[in-house]
């Protein structure tokens, strides 16, 4: 499904992917791991393309096709979704127009017609009881005056909205108390099914233990320097990283 | 430059004068006299640093000093059957009020009066001489100077004492003419003590020549009286609109001055917000969207001259193409006027590397009590908005518009009008697609 | 608060009003093509500076004062100052040779002329009236190859460097004042930090009109070669006089390639009395260009004195990636009054500057801010940011604020913020709840709504300007 090969990353002039590889198969759940300023959120961003991340050299392929040369938007709906670390506030765009949006750009990307207004808000009421998500939240602009948990539930909702085939998760976990952070897993493994893939990218081992991985990468200075499954990660949580540098 | 209008006055002031009212004429001479001294400003002057009058006053423009009747009938040509913005509509055609039907309107309820204003000063010549030219007397505004000599109708709207208008009232200005012609209307428009009274004014072009249009109003809001006054301009890209507006506000009144302005050449407005009364409350707010080679240059001048008054003022420019933005929002604060609360915004977005705005916030302050702001942003569309819209799949055109509609919401959200508030968004969020055009007659009764 | 508080405080006197008794020259009052060259020619210059003053005098008898200011300027006759004026003994070789008068005013001042007081770090031109008095650690900073003298002097020692930078950033025409100076100036300071060198100290000069009925025009030219550093500050002071007396310099830097000045100036001209009477008018060009690319220029200024200021310390962000900014407390108190701010003006790509304005009002003053940032239409991602507040103390002065914002590029991102505010009674009650009396809250609190400015000032300057700070506002309780 998601091929990475070789990958090299700068920003700014700065490499910070040093030839990473990673291969991720339908239905598999991989936890990229490290310390700070290992390079996780940079993989993310360039998966999904945020333009200010620089791809030097290497490949990433989805579903055999090469992203690299996808806009941001494409990507999306090839089916990659992320869940941003920090979610972006944007005022004056309600959350209701935000997904509503969205979806009918994905429609229009597969070639089907939009999706009726009564037929929308009920598909939205919907995911909004999967993910237990409050109706004052998607009554106000996105993500505008959300506390921390309800941003990272707001990106959790939207992920139910938009059903993608790749989900990835950047430290989805940070910031959020253990109730918040039970509610978000769960709203993650409700939505998973057989086919569909995630990419959960985490300090802590915390979070895996809601979200149980097949395969744990730990990165370290732009590499992956050690993989394994999710003993690896209960490892890492008693020796730290330290032993693998 | 101004030399053909003071040759044109001298050579038919008498023409001028019989047609129109007494009450208008009484102070003609004496503003002509005054811009004969002074002229028209250069962009030397402060005032006039961004909007250039010399080129727009040098064509050869018709004047229609002998109130000869145009061709058109707007109740033909504006069919309003738009049952949620149901209003009592009136026209002016270039500075002439047209008759109105009265069954389109009903009847207005007891007491009010809407007419032209030489019929006003002719019918009721002690409320339009207690009020007209009182608040244009102390200016030295060469635009209102040169209305003031060649004005000779225009709109007039009495609203007595305690009454409350059931329906907004709509004015339409509709410029018509088969050659460039230039208009100077004038407005008279008095909410007395306690009354309220909603006015929405749609300017529009009809012809595909060169127009001028020179409105001056003078508006008289009385004690506890509320007064919102809304302006859509949608004409073309050969007509200059110049529209002055003095508001003398006294003491609890409340008054709202919403102006969208989508498709225009020339746009400049002048307002000027008198606070005379303690606890008044004044709202100024505007959204100008410019394309093509257009120029939008809003003046405005709020002045706290009594205590505990609050004003707000939030203007937004989205500037595409060559056009030109400006704004000038001076706020004053009088020596005794404590406790005043004075906010303001400009925020501007530029859409093309040629697009230019100016931007002059000022704060002139001689009370020690008060909480005064201001804050003006040039930039563009935020990049990690955009950013985080496509990762959701949203195109970068779609993302781009999504933001823009967000940009202009919060003006468009202090329209009191439920049902214009509505229609106000839609037109301007097919302006901003590029889909409103410039001639379909009264945009927001069309559709 | 109680009118017994204001005016038991705003007797806080002046305290560098003294004049000193020295022998001076003073040509007499005056001004045509004849004084300019007699200034010339007592200064022995060259004659391309002499042709330099007679086309800038030309100019100016054509101009006007500017008129477009919050000021009420009374008419000045141009005729009645005198233009020229030097403490007699001339060319001072060692410190021995000054007057131990003028010794002792600067003493009096708390300026360190005596090379002993090496600790304090700092070398000063001292000008009193027109003329560079003493340059205090000019060996140490020969050594460096900087060149820190009187400009009288660079223009005997250094005619091509001066000749080359002279009028280039503040053009001689440039307005009425810069004109007029242009004309008649007389001495001021010239440095040169050459290519690479870090200048070690503080570089420092110090102003002070003397004798009555003399203008005071100085001129100063900082260049700072590429990689370069220096930081120079400013001080003045003037006796106390019922009649006005006028200043109008022009100071003038150029920062190539990677360069940084920092210029701070304290400014305690003579305000006037209490009834607005006396008090020096201030009228002053200064600019700085940011030649090269990445080169940084910072206008750091306290302003307490002068009975009318009239100041725009601006910046050319010439060179791409070029930053630049300014950051001002004008104070005015009884009948002062202030119309000064800035001019940023972007026209490389990737410039970015700063203003932070801090206006505070007192008496019977009026107070204004007034700043231009211009986006040229090839200044390529240009970023702004300002910062104007005012604070009133007292319902008789005003607070203004008059901002110009001219985009031409849209890549630029332009931000302006001003509030007003006072000092509320609630938080003197609460100061005052601990202990604290209402002057010494008002101290504090004026401190802090200054402490963003403050804290750009070089230390030796930051203790001065505060304690000025507190003085100029002593009981002006709103």
């Amino acid at each position: 499904m998601l091929e990475i090969k070789n990958l090299h990353v700068s920003i700014d002039g700065k490499e910070i992917l040093k030839g990473l590889s990673l291969t991720v198969k339908p239905g598999e759940t991989h936890a990229i791991m490290g310390p700070n300023g290992s390079g996780k959120s940079t993989l993310a961003s360039t998966i999904v393309g945020n333009p200010a991340f620089e791809v030097t050299s290497g490949s990433i392929t989805f579903e055999g096709k090469n992203l690299l040369e996808k806009d941001p938007e494409e990507r999306a709906n090839e089916g990659i979704f992320l869940s941003f670390q920090y979610p972006v506030e944007i005022p004056g765009v309600s959350m209701v127009n935000f997904m509503r949006t969205a979806i009918n750009e994905q429609r229009k990307y597969r070639k089907l017609p939009p999706m009726s207004a009564s037929d929308f808000l009920r598909f939205m009421r919907e995911k909004k009881a999967l993910v237990d998500m409050d109706n004052k939240l998607t009554n106000r602009s996105v993500n505008e005056g959300f506390s921390g948990g309800e941003k990272k539930k707001n990106e959790i909702f939207q992920m139910a909205m938009l059903e993608p085939k790749l989900a990835i998760l950047d430290e989805t976990d940070s910031g959020l108390d253990i109730d918040a952070l039970r509610i978000v897993a769960n709203g993650v493994n409700k939505l998973k099914t057989p086919e569909k893939s995630t990419i959960l990218i985490t300090h802590y081992q915390r979070l895996l233990e809601y979200i149980v991985p097949d395969y744990v990468h730990v990165l370290h200075d732009g590499k992956i320097v050690k993989s394994g499954t999710k003993e690896l990660a209960l490892e890492l949580e008693t020796k730290g990283y330290d032993w693998l540098k | 430059m101004e030399k053909q209008y003071i040759e044109l006055y001298k050579a038919h002031h008498q023409l001028i004068k019989q047609n129109s009212a007494a009450i208008i004429n009484r102070s003609r001479d004496a503003a002509f006299a005054k811009f004969e001294s002074m002229g028209f400003p250069s962009t030397k002057h402060e005032n006039y640093r961004y909007t250039d009058l010399k080129p727009m006053f040098s064509l050869d423009y018709g004047l229609n000093f002998r109130r000869l009747n145009f061709p058109v009938n707007p109740y033909q040509t504006f069919q309003c059957d738009v049952p949620e913005i149901y209003s009592y509509q009136f026209f002016v055609v270039n500075d002439s009020f047209y008759p109105p039907k009265k069954k389109h309107n009903g009847s207005l309820p007891e007491g009010v009066i809407i007419c032209g204003l030489k019929e006003a000063s002719e019918k009721y010549p002690e409320l339009v001489t207690q009020y007209y030219g009182k608040l244009t007397a102390p200016q030295n505004d060469a635009l209102i100077t040169f209305n003031e000599a060649f004005a000779q109708d225009g709109f007039f709207m009495y609203v007595p004492e305690n009454v409350h208008m059931d329906k907004p009232v709509q004015l339409v200005n509709i410029m018509r003419s088969d050659v460039d012609l230039l208009a100077n209307s004038r407005n008279l428009i008095i909410i007395e003590k306690g009354a309220k009274a909603q006015l929405l004014v749609c300017d529009h072009a009809m012809d595909d020549v060169n127009f001028v249009a020179n409105r001056v109003s003078e508006v008289f809001v009385g004690e506890n009286a509320v007064y919102e006054n809304y302006k859509l301009e949608n004409t073309h890209n050969k007509t200059a609109n110049l529209s002055t507006v003095l508001i003398d506000q006294k003491e609890s009144s409340d008054t709202l001055t919403n102006l969208i302005t989508l498709n225009n050449g020339i746009s400049r407005n002048n307002i000027e917000v008198e606070m005379n009364g303690e606890k008044c409350e004044a709202e100024l707010c505007g959204m100008m969207v410019g394309g093509g080679q257009q120029q939008i240059d809003n003046h405005t001048t709020i002045k706290h001259n009594k205590p505990n008054c609050h004003s707000n003022e939030l203007f937004k420019y989205v500037l595409d193409d060559v056009s030109k933005g400006a704004f000038t929002g001076r706020i004053f604060v009088e020596k005794d006027a404590q406790q005043t609360w004075a906010y303001q915004l400009n925020r501007n977005i530029l859409l093309s590397k040629k697009a230019k705005v100016r931007t002059r916030p000022q704060l002139e302050i001689y009370a020690d009590d008060v909480k005064c702001s201001h804050g003006a942003t040039t930039g563009q569309i935020d990049e990690q908005a955009l950013f985080y819209m496509r990762t959701r799949g949203i195109s970068l055109p779609e993302a781009r518009l999504l933001l823009m509609y967000a940009f202009a919401a919060d003006v468009i959200e202090n329209i009191r009008i439920p049902s214009l508030a509505n229609r106000m968004k839609m037109l301007v969020e097919k302006r901003l697609r590029g889909e409103l055009g410039m001639h379909e007659g009264c945009t927001l009764c069309m559709h | 608060m109680s009118d017994a508080i204001i005016h038991e405080v705003t007797q806080s006197e002046y305290k560098y009003g003294f004049t000193t008794d020295i022998e001076t020259e003073v040509i007499p009052p005056g001004l045509n093509e004849d004084v300019v060259r007699l200034i010339s020619t007592k200064k022995n210059e060259p004659e391309w500076m002499l042709e330099f003053r007679l086309k800038a005098f030309r100019q100016w008898q054509k101009m006007k004062m500017p008129d477009w200011t919050h000021l009420n300027i009374p008419e000045i006759d141009y005729q009645s100052i005198s233009y020229y004026a030097a403490p007699q003994k001339k060319s001072i070789s060692s410190l021995d040779e000054v007057d131990p008068e003028i010794l002792a005013t600067f003493e009096k001042l708390g300026i360190p002329l005596e090379e002993q007081k090496i600790l304090s770090g700092i070398a000063v031109d001292a000008v009193m009236d027109s003329v560079s008095v003493k340059t205090t650690f000019k060996e140490t900073l020969a050594e460096k190859g900087i060149i820190f003298c009187s400009f009288s002097e660079a223009v005997q020692e250094h005619p091509d460097l001066v000749k080359k930078f002279l009028g280039t950033v503040v053009p001689a025409c440039d307005n009425f004042f810069a004109a007029l100076n242009s004309a008649v100036f007389s001495d001021g300071s010239f440095v040169y930090i050459p290519k690479g060198v870090r200048c070690p100290m503080e570089l420092s000069t110090y102003f002070r009109i003397n004798t009555q009925n003399t203008g005071q025009f100085e001129r100063t030219l900082i260049v700072a070669d590429d990689e370069s550093y220096v930081s120079y500050l400013e001080g003045c002071t003037a006796p106390q006089r019922d009649e006005n007396q006028l200043h109008a310099a022009v100071v003038e830097i150029i920062a190539m390639k990677h360069a940084e000045v920092k210029y701070s100036t304290v400014q305690n001209w003579y305000p006037g009395d209490k009834e607005g009477n006396g008090g020096v008018y201030n009228f002053v060009t200064k600019r700085g260009i940011c030649k090269g690319e990445s080169s940084h220029i910072s206008w750091t200024q306290v302003e307490t004195g002068s009975a009318i200021t009239w100041k725009y310390p601006s910046c050319i962000l010439m060179g791409d990636n070029s930053t630049a900014e300014f950051y001002s407390v004008a104070v005015t108190n009884h009948f002062q009054q202030a119309d000064t701010g800035t001019k940023m003006i972007h026209l490389g790509k990737n410039t970015s500057s700063r203003i932070i304005s801090k206006g505070i009002s007192a008496g019977l003053s009026q107070n204004s801010y007034r700043g231009l940032v211009k986006v040229g239409a090839n200044a390529e991602n240009a970023r702004n940011f300002s910062q104007c507040d005012s604070m009133l103390l007292g319902d008789k002065c005003g607070a203004h604020t008059f901002p110009y914002m001219e985009i031409n590029n849209e890549s630029a991102i332009v931000e302006h913020e001003a509030t007003t505010s006072k000092i509320s009674e609630d938080q003197i009650f609460y100061c005052n709840q601990r202990g604290i009396s209402t002057e010494d809250a008002i101290g504090l609190i004026v401190n802090g709504y200054a402490k963003e400015v403050m804290d750009k000032l070089p230390m030796e300057f930051a203790v001065e300007a505060q304690k000025l700070l507190q003085i100029s506002l002593e009981g002006s309780v709103g």
